[in-house]
């Protein structure tokens, strides 16, 4: 109890050490020098004054608009004499006085608004920004990335790459120093789980110690990358982004085939076809000129989200509600803005009206797809239009996706209507309140789009969006691919790089990864192979006192942050370890153990998922991404671990800590099978107990244990043993857990003994953290 | 310039940065006694110490959700009209060319059915109730009866979904998440926000985990789903053949071995992984504990219905929830299915009835004599009502209702509402004619009740402050004791 307490108290000095830290840079730092629109105003007016002096024309108080100089620096509508802000005197600016004002009939934001009033250090950055002329900037995100010349460093040894001079520039001016690289053990770990979400072997591991050559780790990431385990690596964010699922969602929830969609982006990832082709096809693969079944396939980006199978529901408001969530998906996952909110308004924070929005919109309008095709009762496994794949394509073309049945395959994808169906703005963003006609255009305060260039359709679309010029497309890649390995982007809200999301840590460091990345070719592999062999990700995760006290969020990176692995690479960890994984890419998603009456429990009784049929064989033990996902129910394990719901799309996944989560690792029959499949390899091995504790140690930390480690986990083991030998523990009831046959050839005491140290083994912080 | 726009970030990340180690607002509230220099001068200061924003009239919630949509028109709304016009068309001067499902839209006539079902007045407000309902009846005094509820969507998954989220789509919090979030859990042992399912006779539509899903909120906040087997929260049991000394004898090693890992990382997140080890240990005490309904008193079993001792019935799912609340959990939500009475809605109802009627009241009586009513606030109701013309035939016996968003009724019991009967429908009990009270009115008086502003219980993600009430919402005063 002492020692919790202690822990807890612990928790709490370092939030008073960071909190007063963080308190310090506001009331006592001193104003910059120069005060930067982008940087230190523009956050300040879009988070207090943009909902109501903003880009919305419905929701404009005073005729006042701050986003925009010319508006800003007229005179006041209602003031007269009076103008908001006046270049180079404060004094003069009637913004200066609201903000600063007691006076509630006066002081801005208003009382009302609940947004607080702001501090005399945002007074006064106000203040001196003013004086200093006031110059307004275009948005960053907004303006295309250009490469900055390499900041010169200090400690130039440290470097290995382009990344690690910008990393270390701002170390050395913040006065941290970065960690050494890791140990090679836990190095292993860490590329081994992020290039393909799996732990390295014992042999890989060995064969890693073993090389003492300055290329040993450049090589292994070279074979780790030719792995096909990390296409399904990969896929796996992109499945978040894509909002991927096995079932229809709404109320009846019934089953879809969208995996073959699944089986291509594994493909692509592992084939490395380059980011821009990735997203034309998936955008627009069906407008390309002689369009293949592939690239048709890929279209089926747009049609994995929700389907009603509701009696009664109205046609068209789900066929409206289904180009809301494909316009979200495109805009969020891959241009990393927050339009949604233009479709009942023009955006409060940023330049997109609501015009925009369904201009966007319009481009998706076009397709045959229906709002409702029949209810559960008359539910196929894919809604038109319809992709059918035969045995015959699976042989050819499509021979990645993985399905031992002959019949052939069909899959929701896009298609065109062969004449154009108009689209309207939609008042307040209802079905059935049509509005002014809108023609097909790309958000135009990102990149015009230039009709010369672009044919208005998805496919001018595409191009628009991988265009040389669009400021967005890589710099929102970068960014997640970014956030793949350092657990947050460079750009922390992934999913919004408008004025109300997050400026770049590195913003120089973001535009050159962008533009390096074009300019080669949108090469993906190319990326990560950057990142992972940089300084910066090699570093040991190790946190000092220091870094607590200077940089607790890990924003500059002077340490690799420490990382739970994701949901399903949980799942992966511990069925690797055991030797249970079954290797096979792709195919129809499975079900294996979940806890009894969960789906029947919520469903409405009607369709073929109102009840769980669990998988057997192989199908149980298939890694975590092929785990049936069920929209209405998804499964708890996973969810637990902060993995999708997949209801929407979603570009970044929390990452929390909950007493449910320990409840899954410690009584999981997932887990425990798992723990006494390895105990009983692991028995049947010629080693003494030391060791096989010691390899299991080995297989899930990812590392030899210390001597006190080895301690603590035999002390365990044999107090165990002499509780089952004593019967005071039941062995056989113990082992009695999962379908893989027991070894009955083995002493099930001891089996059960090393089944549990496993188990503990299993619930190490450290074996579910890279 | 890149000193200065780094410390912009940090002020603004102070936040997350909570998020991560804590538990939401409401538990930094409870932390920020021991760090009082946490909170400077910044926006979340003002929401975090601020909570409660004033004195709750309610410190919990139990939410008993009628999945489906039960029909007020049989239920508390008497409209004696439709009996008078039985069989008639529904005048267009009433339907004003509302827009109806696909379910009856396509029907030529749109006969009035007058409900099957006897009506009485009972209590001070002489409210109206059915003759399916004899335990509600009973305890009408302590009822806040809402007739004038209305909603937005038309079909069961947005209309739910919109209840417990606020929005009919968008992967938002649910109102139980909310309330853990800005209040936070009274009980070290138990889930802030609990979830209870059971299923009645009648036509059925599912539920779904998203409608307690935390949404963008930490996972902390997401409800638990308490389910009738063996498992009462899933993986809660040890497995078989492990004890409750032989999980401590495994913790304990466990912490020894983890302690191993912070001396070397010194990374606070692997103490604060032992610690959720620990909740989840005395989880696995308490809940059983409180699930465990055989050892209730006959008196509680008789006051429920035998159906009680049934796990998994909603009788049994209404006494779990009153030992929940009793023990600090601040949302408990429960869902009977089974109210959607599209086609044999008089035999469908009466076998619904019978699964709530005695045990709702019950719960209300129960929390009465246990001193707990008033500060225990109670909801019966549904998605939205029913039409008051038939869909399908209708015949003497039979009849069938569709969706109704318009108007229905709801009630709330306890936790400071004012009993009585609140707005009327028109005598067709198709349109409000006083006092609507919208699904965000009705979200903002129940946060109201528990202490916090609608507008103030923010949480900002991808740019935007989100709310339970999105954008809209007002307290309704008129149903506040």
């Amino acid at each position: 109890m002492n020692r919790l307490l202690a822990c807890t108290l612990f928790i709490f000095a370092v939030i008073v050490t960071a909190a007063s830290c963080f308190n310090k840079g506001m009331s006592e730092g001193a104003l910059p020098k120069n005060v930067s629109y982008n940087f230190h105003i523009r956050p300040i007016l879009s988070d207090k004054c943009f909902k109501c002096h903003g880009p919305d024309a419905g929701h404009r108080e005073a005729g006042l608009r701050l986003d925009l100089a010319d508006s800003a620096y007229a005179p006041l509508r209602d003031t007269k004499g009076a103008f908001a802000i006046v270049p180079g005197k404060p004094e003069l600016s009637e913004l200066i006085k609201r903000i600063s004002s007691t006076d509630s009939a006066i002081v801005m934001p208003t009382p009302e608004s609940h947004l607080g009033a702001l501090s005399e250090y945002e007074i006064d950055l106000f203040k001196k920004w003013i004086k200093q002329g006031a110059k307004y900037e275009p948005h960053w995100a907004f303006t295309a990335p250009v490469k900055a010349p390499l900041p010169e460093v200090k400690n130039k040894k440290w470097v290995k790459n382009e990344i690690d001079r910008f990393i270390l520039a701002k170390l050395e001016e913040e006065g941290l120093e970065p960690n050494d690289e890791a140990d090679k053990e836990r190095l292993l770990k860490r590329v081994s789980f992020d290039l393909t979400g799996l732990p390295p072997s014992i042999e890989l591991m060995d064969r890693f110690l073993a090389d003492k050559s300055d290329a040993a780790y450049e090589n292994m990431v070279n074979a780790l990358l030719q792995l096909p385990q990390y296409g399904e690596k990969m896929a796996v964010h992109w499945m978040d982004v894509a909002r991927y699922a096995d079932s229809y969602g709404y109320q009846d929830d019934n089953i879809r085939t969208q995996w073959p969609w699944r089986d291509w982006v594994i493909y692509a990832f592992n084939k490395n076809i380059p980011y821009d082709e990735f997203i034309t096809w998936q955008v627009a693969g069906d407008l390309l000129p002689q369009a293949t079944k592939e690239n048709i396939l890929a279209t089926g980006f747009f049609r994995n989200h929700k389907y009603t199978e509701e009696g009664g529901v109205i046609d068209e408001e789900y066929r409206i509600e289904y180009l809301i969530d494909k316009t979200k998906t495109f805009t969020k996952g891959i241009l990393g803005i927050t339009i949604e909110c233009a479709q009942c308004h023009d955006h409060k924070y940023d330049p997109f009206s609501q015009k925009d929005y369904y201009s966007l919109l319009a481009f998706f309008n076009n397709t045959k797809e229906k709002g409702f095709e029949g209810d559960v009762t008359a539910s196929q496994p894919a809604k038109n239009p319809v992709l059918t794949i035969t045995a015959e394509d699976r042989k050819n073309l499509l021979n990645y996706i993985n399905s031992k049945d002959t019949n052939a395959l069909m899959v929701s994808v896009m298609g065109e209507l062969d004449t154009l169906r108009k689209t309207y703005v939609l008042n307040r963003g209802v079905y059935d309140q049509p509005g002014v006609e809108v023609q097909a255009s790309a958000v135009k305060a990102v990149m015009k789009f230039d009709t010369a260039k672009f044919p208005r359709n998805r496919l001018g679309l595409a191009k628009w969006t991988v265009d040389r010029n669009n400021p967005l497309t890589a710099r929102v890649f970068v960014n997640q691919v970014w956030q793949e390995f350092f657990g947050k982007g460079l750009v922390k809200t992934s999913g919004d790089f408008g004025m109300q999301g997050e400026l770049p840590s590195h913003p120089e460091l973001l535009d050159w990864l962008a533009v390096d990345f074009m300019e080669n070719g949108w090469d993906i592999k190319r990326l990560v192979k950057q990142i992972v062999t940089s300084a910066a990700y090699r570093q040991s995760a190790k946190v000092t006192q220091q870094h607590l006290q200077k940089d607790p969020e890990n924003i500059y990176l002077a340490r690799s942050p420490r990382q739970r692995l994701k949901a399903e690479f949980i799942r992966d960890m511990y069925l690797s370890c055991s030797g249970l994984l079954v290797r096979t890419i792709g195919g129809a998603s499975v079900k294996p153990y979940q806890p009894k009456g969960i789906w029947e429990a919520a469903s409405s009784g009607r369709g073929v998922l109102a009840t769980y049929r669990q998988d057997h064989n192989e199908a149980l033990y298939r890694r975590g991404l092929y785990n049936f996902i069920k929209l209405t129910v998804p499964p708890p394990n996973m969810i637990m671990f902060d993995a999708s719901n997949r209801d929407q799309c979603e570009v970044k996944r929390l990452k929390t800590n909950t007493p449910l989560q320990a409840l899954i690792m410690m009584n999981d029959p997932a887990v425990l099978e798992a723990s006494r499949v390895l105990a009983q390899q692991l028995l049947g091995e010629q080693s003494t107990v030391e060791e096989k504790i010691n390899k299991a140690f080995r297989l899930i930390i990812c590392r030899q244990p210390s001597a006190t480690e080895k301690k603590i986990v035999k002390a365990y083991y044999d107090e165990q043993l002499q509780l089952f030998q004593l019967n005071k523990l039941n062995a056989a009831v113990t082992l009695k857990v999962g379908e893989y046959p027991l070894n009955k050839q083995l002493n099930a005491q001891q089996l059960a003994a090393v089944m549990k140290t496993i188990n503990t083994i299993y619930n190490l912080e450290e074996a579910i953290v890279k | 310039m890149q000193k200065e726009f780094l410390e912009h970030k940090l002020n603004i990340n102070r936040r997350r940065f909570l998020t991560q180690v804590g538990m939401g607002i409401g538990g930094a509230a409870l932390g920020s006694l021991l760090m009082p220099d946490l909170f400077g001068k910044s926006e979340e200061e003002m929401i975090m110490t601020g909570l409660p924003h004033f004195a709750p009239k309610a410190k919990r919630i139990i939410y008993l959700f009628q999945n489906g949509a039960p029909s007020q028109l049989d239920l508390f709304d008497y409209k004696p009209m439709l009996q008078q016009m039985y069989g008639q068309d529904l005048p267009a001067s009433i339907r004003m060319g509302q827009r109806l499902t696909g379910m009856t839209a396509g029907q030529e006539k749109f006969p009035l059915a007058g409900t099957a079902f006897q009506f009485n007045q009972y209590g001070a407000a002489r409210a109206w109730i059915s003759e399916l309902l004899p335990h509600t009846s009973k305890v009408v005094d302590d009822l806040c009866i809402v007739r004038s509820m209305y909603t937005e969507a038309i079909n069961h998954d947005p209309a739910l979904t919109f209840f417990q989220t606020g929005a009919q789509v968008g992967n938002r919090p649910s109102m139980g998440s909310w309330l853990s979030y800005g209040l936070g859990s009274e009980n070290k042992n138990l889930p802030a926000f609990c979830v209870l399912l059971s299923r009645g006779r009648g036509n059925g539509q599912g539920v779904y985990s998203k409608l307690w899903s935390n949404g963008f909120l930490d996972s902390f906040h997401q409800g638990v789903q308490f389910s009738s087997g063996d498992n009462p929260v899933l993986y809660l049991n040890n497995p078989e053949g492990i004890d409750k000394a032989d999980r401590r004898r495994m913790l304990d090693k466990l912490a020894a071995l983890n302690d191993e890992s912070y001396k070397e990382f010194g990374d606070p997140e692997i103490t604060a992984k032992v610690q959720q080890y620990e909740m989840a240990y005395r989880m696995q005490t308490a809940v059983p504990d409180i699930t465990d309904l055989s050892k209730e008193p006959e008196d509680i079993i008789k006051l429920y219905g035998p159906d009680c001792l049934t796990p998994g019935t909603y009788a049994a799912n209404c006494l779990l929830a009153r030992k929940l609340s009793e023990n600090g959990v601040r949302f408990i939500q429960l869902y009977h299915q089974g109210w959607d009475g599209h086609n044999n809605l008089p035999s469908e109802i009466k076998g619904q009835c019978q699964d709530v009627d005695q045990a709702s009241a019950a719960l209300i009586t129960d929390l009465k004599q246990r001193g707990l009513l008033d500060e225990t606030l109670v909801i019966w109701g549904g998605e939205f009502g029913r039409t008051n013309y038939c869909q399908g035939v209708l015949t003497k016996e039979n009849y069938g209702r569709d969706h109704h968003p318009r108007c229905f009724t709801i009630w709330m019991a306890g936790g400071g509402v004012k009993p009585g009967v609140y707005g009327e429908t028109d005598e067709f009990g198709y349109n409000i004619i006083k006092d609507p009270v919208h699904v965000h009115d009705f979200h903002a008086t129940v946060l109201h009740l528990m202490g916090l502003d609608h507008e103030k219980l923010t949480f900002k993600y991808l740019g935007r402050r989100f709310r339970l009430t999105d954008v809209a919402g007002k307290v309704v005063n008129g149903l506040i004791a």
